[in-house]
């Protein structure tokens, strides 16, 4: 059965087509359950479906989260702020620089500690580029899903170039932990500026390429235009964030809502499509690495000069009793840090606040009645880092 | 694309020296200090029948909180529907020494710069509270996790499983007295 058409393909094989929203074993047909996972490429991690199945069609997918779940929010409890900050970068690992720009600036927030502006500007520029290598990820990993094995292979090359920059400033290549209570690690050299604005020029003419190459590939299209729709009051009763939200014509990003860091000083669109369809959260993405460099860009040129720590940071992180919110636009939404503290150097209670959670469990409603491909279609666009649901 | 960008609305809050609710009056102890009369911080969710504050979002992280009864979260909640809001997460507070059990719950809204926390105390021996998971089905997964992680019962809840730990667990891991 051709995945995208299932009416047609409904009507050549004699049966009714379900729609989106009705549930198929209404009619007392059969289904029978199968398991998607924890294995499955398709899935990206250890995520388990449990799909009820009506023939081809999708009666009910319940996902089966916690397979790799780690208690991060327990081992928050038993160290101090400045050793849980390794810990930031291993939850959604492919974006580690926005959650560690969250747990320090909730610990920031709660000592009242001025970060020097040359820190927040790399700040930003490091964020960004993980936002783009994060979703070049998303984009090999979602064309292999749908079969095209080929755009892969451009996405990591291009994401190594950023692997590389970032490594030149913090030495690691996925779980940076360059952020620090008060500042960074280090100060960035002129070999990552200019490398940085070798890949800006680099990127742009890649970006148009991957939009001739796939984006207006018409087999591509027939497989996501149309297909699973989540409507922005969908997202709202869910509490999806991130491309899922502004692919269903929301505007909501937390870098200009609620805005932190320096990102007012910038000028950045904030792309959304009104279709929500999976090809609308696909031109989100698409669109979103384009506004990225655009914020690179201006950061890099505002460059200011000066320290990367702020001057007085404590020895000994006491936060004043209370709790303390920090909330960023990670590549997958909004994800936000509440700290509890009562007085003492290690916290009462960190809660992490994870996208990806969220913005799957809206997965059983939003895939009733799909088709199977279109289904696992569905799921490649909502970019899911199964770490970062089960923490 | 990128039309309905909105223009930075004006950061609630920021008397540097107004006093917050929820914490000391002032962290560095001055004497006498010259604090005028605690100046009323924006509350725009004031014509809510609960009891919502506003809040300093530069030192807090949201701009409005309200601590109600157990049995009004479900009504916070509707009310919070109804304005627009989101939900953005449900999360636990275990306060051993004082017998209690703290639900927390984070709203956010879609099109404002606004976040609203609801917060009610349960007792810790007998955590008891609705779901609210019929106003917003995405609260469903956040109730099981809390359920997981603290042992708090949902009632009304449709599936209340383990939903991060083992399927046969039967501890609560952030329970305070949690021990390996």
């Amino acid at each position: 059965m051709i995945a995208g058409e299932s009416k047609l393909a409904a009507e050549v094989l004699g049966a009714r087509a379900p729609q989106v929203g009705e549930v198929p074993s209404a009619s007392g047909r059969e289904t029978f359950v199968i398991n998607l996972g924890p294995q499955h490429p398709a899935t990206h991690g250890v995520l388990r479906v449990k799909l009820e199945m009506d023939g081809e069609y999708v009666v009910r997918a319940e996902p089966v989260c916690g397979y790799i779940h780690r208690m991060h929010e327990k081992m928050g409890e038993n160290r101090t702020y400045a050793q849980f900050l390794p810990n930031t970068s291993r939850i959604d690992y492919l974006s580690a620089m926005t959650y560690t720009h969250a747990f320090v600036g909730a610990v920031e927030r709660g000592l009242k500690l001025q970060v020097p502006p040359r820190a927040e500007y790399i700040r930003v520029i490091t964020s960004e580029l993980n936002r783009i290598s994060s979703h070049l990820v998303w984009w090999g990993a979602f064309l292999l899903d749908l079969g095209g094995f080929t755009p892969l292979l451009y996405a990591f090359d291009d994401r190594e170039l950023i692997l590389d920059l970032l490594e030149g400033i913090c030495g690691a290549r996925l779980t940076y932990c360059y952020y620090r209570i008060g500042g960074l690690y280090n100060d960035v050299d002129d070999t990552f500026i200019e490398g940085t604005r070798a890949f800006i020029a680099h990127f742009r003419p890649r970006l148009k390429m991957y939009r001739q190459l796939v984006t207006e590939n018409v087999i591509f299209r027939k497989r996501l235009l149309g297909i699973g729709p989540i409507s922005a009051e969908m997202c709202r009763r869910y509490g999806a964030t991130g491309p899922v939200i502004r692919g269903s014509g929301v505007a909501y990003d937390v870098r200009r809502l609620e805005p932190y860091s320096v990102y007012p000083q910038f000028d950045f669109e904030i792309p959304t499509f009104s279709e929500s369809d999976s090809m609308a959260r696909y031109l989100v993405r698409m669109e979103e690495m384009a506004q990225s460099l655009r914020i690179i860009e201006q950061a890099l040129d505002k460059l200011p000069a000066g320290p990367v720590m702020a001057e007085k940071v404590p020895r000994v992180l006491k936060l004043p009793a209370g709790d303390y919110c920090y909330a960023v636009e990670a590549a997958r939404g909004r994800f936000m840090v509440r700290l509890v503290s009562d007085n003492k150097e290690i916290p009462y209670r960190v809660k992490l606040r994870t996208p990806c959670l969220s913005n799957l469990s809206l997965y059983e409603e939003a895939s009733r009645g799909m088709l199977l491909p279109d289904a696992l279609a569905l799921m490649g666009s909502l970019d899911l880092v199964i770490p970062d649901i089960d923490r | 694309m990128g039309t309905e960008n909105q223009p930075n609305p004006p950061a609630t809050g920021q008397t540097p020296n107004a006093p917050v609710a929820g914490l000391p009056a002032s962290q560095k102890a001055e004497a006498a200090p010259a604090v005028p009369a605690p100046v009323a911080l924006p509350n725009p969710l004031a014509h809510l029948p609960h009891p919502f504050q506003g809040v300093d979002y530069l030192l807090k992280g949201y701009h409005v909180e309200a601590t109600v009864e157990p049995d009004q979260v479900v009504a916070a909640a509707g009310h919070l529907s109804e304005e627009g809001f989101a939900l953005d997460t449900i999360t636990g507070v275990d306060w051993l020494a004082q017998g209690q059990m703290e639900v927390v719950y984070d709203y956010f809204h879609p099109t404002r710069n606004l976040r609203a926390v609801v917060r009610t105390r349960i007792p810790r021996d007998n955590p008891l509270i609705t779901t609210i998971s019929t106003v917003f089905p995405g609260a469903n997964w956040h109730e099981r996790e809390t359920h997981d992680f603290f042992g708090i019962q949902f009632q009304g809840h449709p599936n209340l499983t383990p939903f991060l730990l083992p399927e046969d667990a039967t501890y609560h891991p952030l329970r305070k007295d949690f021990t390996t």
